[in-house]
């Protein structure tokens, strides 16, 4: 009892103390991060005129009137699409890559530049050249000749043009310009795993298939646990790409609407509402949210920090 | 069971010669000593015996096969390493399969080896731990478990008792020891401790810079060691080097053990070379006189608990008697008789 309250006389005392600590990350986090969170929660529960002013109060059955919506489910539908194409496609792209580039071989560095170099080219460049690339009619697929005789939705209606193709050819893109940021997060854990643990079970009779299944894999857990994630979030916020490349098309299926497309796309059919498009964006970060606990919780089990 | 020989072996990294020509043959169910400071070369021999660095030049035979261009799995050698490289996400029973797993031994099988294994070493309480869960002696075991465990012809170790307590290392040492005796197998063994070398190699191989310097079986480097540099590296403390020309008219460096060099009486005395005494060490057993002779060389001279000692900074004469002098070249510093 008596350690008790002497402990919560101190706690009382440094209180101040804590609080003026605390003060400059408490007033950033109030400003840029609770207090527009909150007030999006708020936005989303209101229907604004066309300027965006006068906005009244809806009641609450607005978030439920979204979920309910068709369009809002088949822009999470397109959504979850998009992840699950470009979350599994970038780590496996980038755990290959920065497994082969994990040697100590001469010109390695080389390498490991060209593979980490999309972390600096942003979206809009990315999503540039990958324009240039799909183009229909003067893009560089649709002039290698035996490839559109193999495809030929290449050049009709192009690969970003066909409602078939669209989302792929937009994943793909993105799964390139993640690349550089998935390929540095992976050899760093890489760098990670004593080399030893790699030589004794070389030793031991390990192949490089047994040693990358029975030590590579499983050490490198913790990192690709984070980089699922992390991709995973980007894929669901991903609005670039789409802006870019596809306008959240083609129309009429809308086959690229992804939801953050959905909120801010200049072709969405709420654009012009803050309050839907408040809504949608909650919605959106509460999807993250369970996702990513999710994931901690599916594969935390099999992750291995070490000893 | 195999023997290992190795034949002008040298290894560069660049210009670094890490090993240097070395010719060195280890008999079957020999327990060699591969000695020396750090640097000198020693480890980057073992890991080019089991294969984990690929020789610049030379050849290495693992009994009668030469083995340069053999993949480390197919040498039939097992390794120990410094940090045991113990794998953090096995269990204690896993870590000691793996071996016989990735090598496609059956399940029944590789358990019933494993089990045995792990009770050699006294591992049986702890098959459903995690490594991180473990002491350090424990984890020593686990990697020596992983290592017998599909019977090796050839042990390589490289320090493996360096990262153990002092009280542990000497209870370990003994049982490696016990181990290499019951299982009749080849052992080579990295070490810069020289009382590990000295108390569980039969034949020690001391490296310098890359080169040998001497082999032989502990006694005989200690007794007759082939250079200044292997007097002062076995024993503790080390040989005492006398200039040439002090001890006695010759230009050779004169070493002599501190067991064997002799206060003989003051410093009135002509006989031996005159010294400084700097510090007495009482330990108990033993007292240690550390002494300068020509104001610079350092000597020690062990007496006997009990024995009357100098003071500190008195001069006294000490002397070695003739057939416990070790005469090396001044300029080549090796033996010189």
């Amino acid at each position: 009892m008596t350690g008790a309250t002497v402990s919560q006389k101190r706690r009382w005392r440094d209180a101040p103390l804590a609080l003026a600590m605390l003060g400059p990350s408490l007033l950033v986090l109030g400003i840029f991060v609770l207090y527009p969170l909150g007030r999006a929660v708020w936005l989303g529960q209101q229907r604004c005129n066309y300027q965006g002013r006068d906005c009244q109060s809806v009641g609450w059955g607005q978030y439920t009137n979204v979920i309910k919506s068709e369009e809002f489910q088949q822009a999470l539908w397109v959504t979850i699409k998009f992840a699950a194409i470009t979350v599994p496609l970038g780590l496996a792209f980038g755990v290959g890559l920065a497994v082969l580039a994990d040697r100590h071989l001469k010109g390695m560095r080389f390498f490991r530049t060209v593979f980490s170099s999309t972390i600096a080219t942003s979206v809009a460049v990315a999503s540039l050249m990958w324009l240039f690339l799909l183009q229909p009619s003067v893009g560089v697929l649709a002039n290698v000749g035996w490839l559109n005789s193999v495809f030929p939705v290449i050049k009709e209606p192009g690969l970003l043009n066909d409602p078939g193709t669209a989302l792929w050819s937009v994943g793909i893109s993105s799964v390139w310009a993640n690349l550089g940021f998935t390929f540095i997060l992976v050899t760093a854990g890489l760098q990670g795993i004593p080399r030893e643990l790699q030589e004794s079970a070389y030793v031991d009779g390990a192949g490089g298939w047994a040693r990358f299944k029975h030590v590579t894999l499983p050490l490198l857990s913790p990192t690709l646990l984070f980089t699922t994630v992390v991709l995973t979030s980007r894929a669901f916020q991903a609005y670039g790409e789409m802006d870019l490349l596809t306008n959240g098309g083609p129309v009429p299926q809308d086959s690229t609407t992804t939801v953050t497309y959905f909120i801010y796309g200049s072709s969405s059919i709420i654009k012009n509402n803050d309050g839907l498009q408040a809504a949608v964006a909650i919605l959106l970060f509460i999807v993250l949210l369970g996702l990513s606990a999710l994931q901690f919780r599916g594969f935390g089990k099999r992750v291995h920090y070490g000893s | 069971m195999a023997s290992v020989r190795l034949v002008g072996v040298s290894k560069h990294f660049g210009d670094v010669k890490a090993v240097d020509d070395v010719s060195l043959d280890i008999a079957d169910r020999d327990f060699m000593i591969l000695l020396g400071p750090s640097g000198c070369g020693k480890s980057t021999l073992l890991r080019t015996i089991a294969g984990l660095e690929d020789p610049t030049a030379g050849e290495v035979w693992i009994g009668d096969t030469l083995v340069n261009d053999i993949e480390p799995k197919d040498r039939d050698v097992a390794m120990v390493f410094q940090s045991y490289a113990l794998y953090p996400h096995k269990t204690v029973q896993a870590n000691i399969e793996f071996p016989l797993k990735v090598r496609g031994v059956g399940k029944e099988e590789r358990t019933t080896a494993a089990l045995h294994a792990a009770e050699t070493l006294g591992l049986s309480p702890y098959l459903d731990r995690r490594p991180g869960a473990l002491s350090g002696g424990q984890r020593q075991r686990v990697a020596l478990a992983r290592a017998i465990v599909r019977q090796p012809a050839v042990f390589c170790m490289d320090e493996p008792l360096s990262n153990l307590d002092a009280k542990l290392r000497s209870e370990t040492r003994a049982e490696l020891v016990a181990l290499h005796d019951r299982l009749n197998a080849t052992f080579i063994y990295v070490t810069h401790d020289q009382v590990e070398a000295m108390t569980m190699g039969n034949r020690i191989a001391i490296m310098r810079d890359g080169r040998l310097e001497q082999v032989g079986p502990p006694n005989e480097v200690y007794a007759r060691p082939a250079s200044v540099f292997v007097a002062q590296f076995i024993g503790t403390p080390p040989m005492n080097i006398f200039p040439a020309g002090s001890l006695e008219q010759s230009d050779y460096l004169l070493g002599a053990r501190p067991e064997h060099t002799e206060i003989t009486t003051d410093a009135s005395s002509s006989r031996g070379v005159l010294a400084q005494v700097v510090l007495v060490e009482h330990l108990g057993h033993e007292v240690q006189v550390v002494c300068t002779v020509a104001g610079t060389h350092r000597v020690v001279v062990r007496l006997p608990a009990g024995h009357s000692t100098p003071d500190n900074g008195s001069l006294i004469h000490i002397d070695v008697p003739l057939q416990h002098r070790h005469r090396f070249d001044a300029t080549t510093g090796f033996r010189a008789d």
